[in-house]
């Protein structure tokens, strides 16, 4: 089960290296998206789609607003 | 793994940074003015007006250790400077807006209703700066939106 994050720890760990993945539709992504995130949407969250993410640093998962 | 439970909607009210065309608007966050003058409650309103002679409004934001906005001194309530307290005549929940208002039609109501500027906050309340209407006006101008 993912940790909730309040901005401020999402920040926190930005700083320390995690990886930021949006959720949103690709069209989403495109038009606006936080620096660095990389997009993987949630209709097409597979193991596949998951494996280029580093398991040993902190994953952040972000939608428009809650999930 | 951790779950940015407000997100996006809630990094683009806070102002910071984003990557894509989406991000080239005109939005409130962007055209604030920064450099304003604070105080907290305790503060008197001599110390508060002496910070306004040096910041970029004429106004005073009253906020808490947190820069959480509290009230607001306007120049009028600071023409009485002296050594009473800036909580116990400060205009208490002014309006605020979000970083990611888009400007046209915030300057649209704010026109409307005759309020020449606008503080800018994060989600949290914390200030991030004041929006003067005429500032956005003239953004606006340069871009052909009004």
């Amino acid at each position: 089960v993912p940790t909730p994050a309040h901005r401020d720890r999402v920040r926190e760990l930005l700083g320390t290296g995690a990886q930021l993945v949006e959720v949103l539709p690709a069209h989403e992504y495109d038009d606006e998206h936080l620096p660095g995130a990389v997009n993987i949407p949630l209709k097409r969250m597979t193991p596949e789609a998951v494996a280029g993410l580093d398991q040993g640093r902190p994953i952040v998962v972000y939608c428009w607003d809650s999930l | 793994v951790y779950d940015y439970v407000a997100g996006k909607a809630d990094w683009l009210a806070a102002g910071l940074a984003t990557v894509g065309p989406g991000s080239a608007g005109y939005r409130a966050g962007a055209v604030a003015r920064q450099g304003i003058a604070t105080c907290e409650t305790e503060e008197t309103l001599a110390d508060a007006g002496g910070r306004v002679a040096d910041s970029d409004w004429t106004g005073c934001v009253v906020v808490n250790s947190v820069r959480v906005v509290l009230g607001v001194l306007g120049a009028e309530d600071l023409a009485a400077a002296g050594e009473v307290a800036a909580g116990s005549v400060m205009r208490i929940g002014p309006p605020t807006v979000r970083a990611n208002e888009e400007v046209a039609p915030l300057v649209e109501r704010m026109a409307a209703r005759a309020i020449d500027s606008i503080l800018v906050t994060d989600p949290d309340g914390r200030l991030l700066g004041v929006m003067v209407r005429a500032d956005a006006e003239a953004a606006l101008a340069r871009v052909g939106g009004l």
